[in-house]
């Protein structure tokens, strides 16, 4: 399930019901992103995600399918957050459950890392001297690269 | 065709989207970036380096040589930073 969202959300609650009512499950992998102070100049009080409406859930509903036709899921979620966050606050939670752990532990991972290359989202800081938008990391970039297997 | 601009391309643009007949000099979208890199001082800026603009036809990634039709929807923004 994929869902695009101002409010924050409840992970404790989010990982019960994603496991709920399916026995077969036996482990739930979760990994959830916070509003971090990047450092730079300026000191960051706060971050504003924008993103693209439409193509966003467009491009997160592939990938969550990608991640289904990898790996044995019997769920998977992802929670993205947009709008003014304040460090320390949530931004996106990626979870699955599957009847062993390695497959969602796998799928968790490569959730957050083809989320953070592939959907339109984009942060801008405020800072002390102003808006900065912050800029892609070719970590990032990598660390997809190597699921797709280029 | 209806433009949609995202993060520092559309602070720099100074609008969030607009639409506009399909010029008839634009066949793709190299063209079409470097059509609007010509519409204005705030668009010349925005589209300087080119490097760091990415581009989405009706909400899929594409390259330059992409064909943009009248009717489409195109998306401009730099590299994505979400997760």
């Amino acid at each position: 399930m994929i869902r695009v969202q101002r409010e924050d959300f409840d992970v404790g609650r989010e990982l019960d019901r994603l496991a709920a009512g399916d026995h077969a499950i036996g482990g739930v992998a979760s990994f959830v992103g916070l509003v971090r102070d990047m450092g730079g100049p300026g000191q960051v009080s706060a971050l504003t995600l924008e993103h693209y409406p439409g193509m966003t859930e467009k491009k997160l509903a592939e990938i969550e399918a990608e991640a289904n036709k990898r790996w044995p899921l019997s769920a998977s979620l992802v929670i993205h957050r947009y709008g003014r966050l304040e460090p320390g606050d949530r931004i996106v939670l990626v979870a699955t459950a599957s009847p062993h752990r390695e497959a969602a532990l796998a799928a968790c991972h490569f959730l957050i890392d083809w989320l953070k290359t592939d959907a339109p989202f984009w942060k801008a800081e405020e800072t002390s001297q102003g808006e900065r938008w912050v800029e892609a990391r070719a970590e990032d970039d990598e660390a997809t690269r190597r699921w797709r297997g280029d | 065709m209806k433009l949609l601009y995202f993060a520092w391309l559309r602070a720099r643009i100074g609008h969030a989207e607009e639409e506009l007949p399909l010029p008839e000099e634009v066949r793709d979208v190299a063209s079409l970036l470097k059509w609007l890199g010509r519409r204005g001082p705030r668009y010349a800026d925005a589209l300087r380096d080119l490097s760091v603009v990415r581009v989405a036809v009706n909400q899929e990634y594409v390259g330059r040589d992409y064909p943009v039709r009248d009717g489409d929807e195109v998306g401009l923004f730099p590299p994505v930073t979400g997760g």
